[in-house]
């Protein structure tokens, strides 16, 4: 009974989105209040009713209540009940539910805070928010229905994959989610930016908390993925160019790229247009994600099952959100006005730049993920894409960006002085040039592109330290008084830094494969391996089989780490459980292969030093969004008590 | 003219929008590409193998081959590589059709380095009776892999007969490889 009360919630949803799609809107034109602050109310309560379907669901995973479908195919339950609850979003169905769940709690916060917005503006962002919301709940009730009873439930379910059995992939999908959906808000005050022909200051300053906090879920997202991906695979690889992945790392280059040029907007009235079609962007390329993940387009290891009427029913949705967006940009966005001039060498340059790149990233990206299928559509030549591709057209285009990074914040507005700012970052410069001299000279003779990584990363963070310094000048009030959004950039940027440091280290890793017998010694990255004993063990889920090993180094104990593999009989899939023991500086990586059938079995050890740098750079990045976040100029309520001073701030309607 | 550098957002999304459709349509299966290849002989190739084979209780497995090695007996043609992730899921099912079918199962190695193809092998399992390395990548061009995993079927002949694009699944082998394998393997 109660999951048909959430079946009944979501089906009410529908009528409340399609009301504030069209009423609140017309509203906005006609001027009417009444109308116009309709959409607080119904954003409100679609967000109450959708916690209602995703509460029932949840419920019915915790109880482990096979007679509902969805339950019934996806959990089992012997699993724990971490993983009856993450099993809700570990297939289509349930994800799309959060989906819905976190777009219409930016709906509801947007009415919620929204406060000091200009009434028009307000109704007309809640009326595209519900357009999309609309759109996802038709999909939802034709295509993906969660709630479908089962007329003769199975005394137990098929279970969860056991990739998904893992508390890092657990947490992936919901802060990816928090991303991709959030950008809907950027994109709906890009729309309705558009539908009333104005960008200003105000509307950036709107648009850029929502986007950071989008931009910081997705980083952390993006982070989680590529860290599961790292213990789990057993290989030690962090990032595979997969088409999924892909489809995350789109957005949040996008993404990126949108709150520079939010900046611009903000201070300098210029780049309007553009920075309406990255919103546009961003936000696009979340919807495209989804769609390549849910239609079978594409091939990737994280797929869910193919459904061709599903994909075409996304792909409508798609046509819809994307093309209208688009026709209403090639035909409102030339009228918008274009604000301050600017000298090629300015703040405004130097971020002009940064977007310029990272567009071109992500579009090579795009090419990458789609150019085979392209290709073989028109009947081309076949063309092979993979890390290759990737390695050699990605990765070059992110040189400059680097190296760009440390110089931006020191050029004036208007106009900047790239001499002044060279000669400001000459210590940086230099100490950068030490670091990769130290690098040459440590690791001898190893990969130079790594050493280039290094000094590369040594300036940005450098760079940053740099700038922190020139603007605090080390004084503890100065720096109190500085706006957070200046220690946040500082802190993104040097997690930037931290980031590349571990992609370039990465590059120094040692590995040893062997087949070892209970009693062999095993030496790398200056520890002892020694392989006690290969025993199995068994639980509810799985049967494991684990190799106990002490590791020391210089003849002390250090650490005892287990490596299993495990088999899953439910799922009939096997997957490893690597050991990870971490100094921050670097891993010890161990992975248990096959069994000889001799007693022995092979072990896969690396030492990777500086690796765990990448995610800890990542946690750096998202931590200055949110120190961003918390400046006052984007708190709530200030704009508005601050409004009567200038009209800057809030322009009357 | 500055109005055209509106419009070409919208176009180039057009463009992408009519190709996932007609993609879509007519029951699109993205694993089973119609390749300009099927029905042709093998490309020519002569490969090294890797230099060492995989440490794995089994019978000796051939390192390098070429085309010509393959004639007189239906072989499956796996396209692999240590960097590929959709490799590491489709792997238990690989080791596994080989002897079912009786069918030989060759890999090569693309765009991969030696070592980091045997280390692949040697913690995941070796199905293949022969170990080749693409490491250029051209012999992958002339079979029209777009990406790894690729498997393909060739015939006694040295025809390409079947192609499949992306990791095997259990059910994929059951439904498309092994007739096709079985059927020719009755042929002379």
């Amino acid at each position: 009974m109660i999951i048909e009360l959430g079946h009944f919630a979501l089906m009410l949803a529908l009528p409340l989105a399609l009301i504030q799609a069209a009423v609140p809107l017309w509203g906005a034109h006609r001027r009417h209040a009444g109308m116009m602050a309709l959409a607080d109310l119904t954003a409100l309560a679609q967000f109450a009713l959708i916690a209602l379907a995703f509460a029932t669901l949840m419920n019915a995973y915790v109880t482990s209540d096979f007679s509902v479908l969805n339950v019934a195919e996806n959990s089992s339950s012997a699993k724990p009940l971490l993983y009856k609850i993450t099993g809700l979003w570990g297939n289509h169905e349930g994800s799309m539910l959060l989906w819905v769940l976190i777009l219409t709690l930016f709906g509801a916060a947007v009415a919620w805070f929204g406060d000091n917005l200009p009434p028009a503006l307000k109704a007309r962002v809640l009326s595209v928010q519900a357009m999309i919301g609309a759109g996802f709940f038709l999909f939802i009730l034709f295509t993906s229905d969660p709630f479908q009873r089962l007329a003769n439930p199975p005394l137990d379910g098929n279970g969860l994959n056991p990739i998904l059995q893992d508390p890092g992939l657990a947490f992936h999908p919901p802060m990816l989610y928090l991303g991709y959906v959030g950008f809907s808000v950027a994109f709906s005050f890009a729309v309705a930016a558009l539908l009333e022909g104005r960008v200003d200051a105000a509307w950036a300053r709107w648009v850029r908390p929502w986007t950071l906090a989008a931009w910081c879920a997705l980083t952390v997202g993006i982070a989680m993925g590529s860290w599961w991906a790292y213990y789990t695979l057993g290989w030690g690889g962090w990032w595979f160019w997969d088409p999924v992945e892909n489809a995350s790392f789109m957005p949040w280059l996008v993404g990126t790229a949108l709150l520079h040029s939010a900046i611009v907007v903000e201070k300098r009235d210029a780049l309007k247009t553009w920075t309406v079609l990255l919103a546009i962007l961003a936000f696009s390329l979340s919807l495209v994600g989804t769609f390549l993940v849910r239609s079978g387009v594409l091939t990737s290891v994280h797929a869910f099952a193919l459904d061709p009427r599903r994909g075409v029913f996304i792909l409508v949705l798609l046509a819809v959100a994307i093309g209208g967006s688009l026709i209403l940009y090639a035909v409102r966005a030339p009228a918008l006005q274009g604000g301050g001039l600017f000298a090629p060498v300015s703040r405004e340059g130097a971020l002009v730049l940064n977007n310029l790149l990272l567009a071109t990233g992500a579009a090579t990206v795009f090419l990458g993920t789609l150019y085979p299928l392209f290709l073989d559509a028109v009947g081309g030549p076949k063309l092979s894409v993979g890390y290759p591709f990737f390695d050699r057209t990605f990765v070059p285009l992110m040189v400059p960006l680097l190296l760009a990074v440390s110089v931006g914040p020191f050029l004036a507005w208007k106009r900047g002085d790239l001499r002044g700012a060279l000669q400001r970052l000459w210590i940086a410069f230099g100490l950068a040039v030490l670091v990769g001299a130290i690098a040459l000279y440590v690791t001898q003779g190893g990969p130079i592109l790594a050493v280039g990584g290094l000094m590369l990363a040594a300036w940005v963070g450098l760079g940053a330290i740099t700038e922190w310094i020139e603007r605090t000048k080390l004084n503890w009030r100065r720096a109190i008084h500085l706006p957070r959004a200046a220690h946040g950039m500082t802190l993104a940027h040097l997690g930037l830094a931290v980031t590349v440091t571990g992609i370039a280290g990465s590059a120094w890793q040692t590995e040893r494969i062997v087949v070892m017998k209970p009693g062999d010694n095993l030496s790398i990255g200056g520890y002892t391996l020694h392989l006690d004993r290969i025993g199995q063990s068994d639980t509810p889920s799985y049967h494991a089989e684990r190799a106990d090993i002490s590791v020391s180094a210089d003849g002390k104990a250090v650490a005892a780490m287990h490596p299993e593999k495990r088999t899953y009989p439910l799922e009939q899939m096997t997957r490893g459980e690597t050991a990870i023991r971490t100094t921050l500086l670097a891993d010890l990586y161990l992975a248990l292969g096959d069994n000889d059938g001799k007693g022995g079995a092979t072990i896969r050890a690396y030492w990777k030093p500086l690796v765990p740098w990448i995610w800890i750079g990542a946690v750096f990045m998202a931590l200055g969004g949110v120190l961003s976040l918390s400046d006052r100029r984007f708190r709530i309520g200030v704009a508005r008590r601050r409004a009567p001073a200038g009209a800057a701030v809030e322009p009357g309607e | 003219m500055r109005r055209i550098l509106f419009i070409v957002p919208i176009v180039l999304f057009l463009a992408v929008v009519t190709y996932f459709f007609v993609a879509m349509r007519g029951g699109y299966n993205p694993s089973v590409v119609p390749s300009a290849m099927v029905g042709k002989p093998v490309p020519a190739f002569d490969l090294p193998g890797p230099p060492s084979p995989p440490n794995y209780a089994g019978p000796p497995v051939k390192l390098g081959f070429t085309n010509r090695d393959m004639l007189g007996r239906v072989v499956v043609v796996n396209f692999f590589a240590s960097w590929c992730v959709p490799c590491r899921v489709e792997h238990p099912v690989l080791m596994g059709l080989g002897p079912s079918a009786n069918v030989p199962v060759v890999g090569i190695a693309y765009k991969d380095k030696g070592q980091d193809a045997i280390g692949f092998l040697n913690e995941y399992g070796n199905p293949y009776v022969a170990i080749a390395l693409d490491e250029s990548g051209r012999t992958g061009i002339d079979f029209g892999v777009y990406g790894v995993p690729e498997t393909y079927v060739v015939d006694k002949q040295g025809i390409i007969r079947l192609r499949h694009v992306g990791p095997l699944t259990a059910e994929s082998v059951a439904r498309e490889i092994l007739p096709v394998v079985r059927a020719l393997q009755v042929q002379p």
